[in-house]
């Protein structure tokens, strides 16, 4: 048996319903080594070991009276925009405070009742709003491959934490690619579910439209098994969709045989710099290899992405975050009448890129610019989601590059719009709504750089195409395995060390 | 203002955010730049298309009207900055003595 943190969610269950281990052990051994990296890492913004211990006990007693649970003892990391009924919930914000929630999200419900250890609150920008974990107003994060560097974001707390071997699976949320992104920078699988397949109960809102709860884990069965325990309608999102979604961990698959893969025209004439170059053209050849016909497509609006994107969600945003006016939780910082009371408690609570977003959707909505903007962009999502939907005519699955560099040291982008552009190859996916995965495929060496640093492809399919996806994922993965090269630098224990895996 | 555009005050207004100067200078400036990026899209012809709100179908959702439990008051109440008697406390809204 590998040591206690280093197995997957599937060894994990397995060794714990077979009574190998304990639910608790795993706990334990957890704790232990996040108190020797997170020091480093700055993963967590909230430990829950009491919770954790407690719901290990559980499992190992359901164990023992003869239940099987899919993600029996496997330790989880939550994203601190997600509800855990008694935990401190703060979205990466000092408006929220020391705010408690009072309930707990679904997705989070549904993988905790099958067997997942709640271990801790990560990290995120402030309301999943940001693509390095920069703008969290309430702790650094680092990359656990170049501590100087970022992990990547929103999710990016989940991301270093399951990288480091803080946890096992970590829940993020992607509105733009942020589960995608810093699953890329940290060597590791994030994977976005279709729009709906996963209920956003309970996951505090940032573009309602474009919001999807999804798994980052360090192999692809993993998310499949956390997407199985977290999919499926809720009653309590009247988004979230009543389709059919068979197991896609028993879809996985390891070959490409008749699986047409499309390579996006437009993306391959767009350098990133011949190392990353390479090691895309490299992973679309092992697709090849394995089976798959490679095909070339276009989305020829895919470049209106990111101007789309940006009025549809900060509009989005600027209306789910009215909500927070210093009168039901969190800050508040009274002035003389209410509308003060708001102004300062607004100024006060919400960080510079918080702003930045409220104020370009309040404009985007206000009257007199709503047709030219907001109306504008719907317009633009829906030719770029008919875009996709032509691409699917002629390909099963879409690969692409999932972040446009490896991961950026700290503090390197200075102006917003450079940091957008983070998302170049994300946010379209995103806009049409459909499953996408980032899966390691390679490392190359950062401009500002000595070392080489992980990069993601990003595979994409059709609408409700999970099984499919995930099953083409886990082929690549399994045959390629570019995520054992190098293991992250933390401390000196058994995962600290850079070692180089033959 | 930096961008003829934008008045980042008048929005900021309506935000309910309030700015300082120097904020404003900064926001103003940044938010014309980001504006000016978005402008692209104008080369987009979008005349024949319609909007999507977002991009799963949607569809009335309908449950039996059933009586079931809900968040308790006082836990409701629990990470209200100031509450009274059971009631959110806000500062004085209407009729100022």
């Amino acid at each position: 048996m590998a040591s206690l943190i280093e197995m997957t969610a599937a060894e994990t269950a397995r060794n714990v319903n077979a009574r190998e281990c304990s639910a608790r052990e795993i706990a334990r051994a957890t704790y232990a080594h996040i108190r020797e990296s997170d020091g480093e890492v700055g993963a967590f913004l909230t430990l829950t070991e009491e919770l954790a211990l407690e719901h290990a006990d559980r499992v190992d007693a359901r164990v023992a009276a003869g239940e099987r649970l899919p993600l029996a003892g496997v330790a989880l990391a939550v994203k601190d925009n997600m509800c855990l009924r008694g935990t401190r919930t703060t979205a990466g914000s000092k408006i929220l405070g020391d705010w408690t929630a009072p309930y707990t999200a679904t997705a989070v419900q549904r993988i905790l009742d099958a067997g997942a250890l709640p271990i801790g609150k990560t990290n995120l920008d402030e309301f999943a709003m940001g693509s390095s974990c920069e703008n969290s107003a309430l702790g650094v994060t680092r990359n656990p491959y170049d501590l100087a560097r970022v992990p990547g974001g929103s999710s990016g707390g989940s991301a270093a934490a399951v990288a480091s071997y803080e946890s096992t699976i970590g829940l993020g949320s992607d509105t733009g690619g942020s589960i995608r992104e810093p699953a890329a920078f940290c060597n590791i699988v994030g994977f976005k579910p279709t729009y709906g397949r996963v209920s956003r109960y309970g996951l505090i809102a940032f573009a309602s439209s474009l919001d999807q709860i999804g798994p980052l884990t360090r192999t692809v069965e993993d998310a499949a098994l956390a997407y199985d325990a977290i999919a499926g309608c809720d009653a309590m999102d009247a988004t979230s969709v009543d389709v059919p979604g068979e197991s896609t961990a028993n879809s996985l698959r390891e070959d490409l045989k008749g699986l047409r893969v499309g390579v996006v025209k437009e993306y391959r004439v767009k350098s990133l710099g011949s190392a990353i170059d390479e090691v895309y053209a490299k992973a679309y050849a092992d697709l090849e290899r394995l089976g798959a016909e490679i095909v070339e497509i276009g989305l020829p609006t895919a470049d209106y992405g990111i101007a789309t994107y940006y009025l549809i969600a900060p509009a989005e945003c600027s209306s789910n975050l009215a909500r927070f006016d210093g009168v039901r939780y969190g800050l508040r910082v009274e002035g003389v009448d209410m509308t003060e009371t708001y102004d300062r408690t607004r100024a006060a609570g919400f960080g510079p890129e918080v702003k930045r977003r409220i104020l370009i959707g309040t404009h985007a909505l206000s009257s007199g610019y709503y047709d030219a903007y907001y109306l504008k962009a719907q317009k633009a999502r829906t030719k770029i989601a008919a875009d996709f939907e032509n691409a699917f005519g002629a390909c099963d699955v879409i690969a692409a590059p999932a972040a446009a560099t490896p991961a950026f040291r700290l503090g390197a982008k200075s102006d917003p719009y450079s940091m957008y552009l983070m998302d170049y190859y994300t946010i379209p996916v995103s806009l049409a709504g459909l499953p996408s995965v980032s899966v390691p495929c390679g490392w190359a060496r950062p401009e500002d750089g000595a070392d080489d640093m992980p990069l993601g492809v990003q595979l994409t399919a059709p609408l409700f195409g999970e099984r499919l996806l995930l099953g083409a994922a886990h082929a690549y993965e399994r045959a390629t395995l570019h995520a054992r090269k190098f293991r992250p630098r933390i401390g000196d224990n058994a995962v600290g060390r850079a070692l180089e895996v033959s | 203002m930096a961008s003829p555009d934008l008045d980042v005050r008048y929005v900021a207004k309506l935000a309910r955010i309030a700015l300082t100067d120097e904020e404003a200078r900064t926001y103003g400036a940044q938010l014309a730049d980001i504006l000016g990026h978005v402008a692209a899209l104008n080369e987009l012809d979008t005349s024949d298309v319609a909007a999507t709100a977002q991009v799963i179908e949607s569809r009335n959702v309908e449950r039996e009207d059933a009586l079931t439990s809900c968040l308790p008051r006082s836990e409701a109440l629990a990470g209200a900055p100031r509450e009274q008697s059971g009631y959110f406390r806000v500062p004085r809204i209407i009729g100022e003595p």
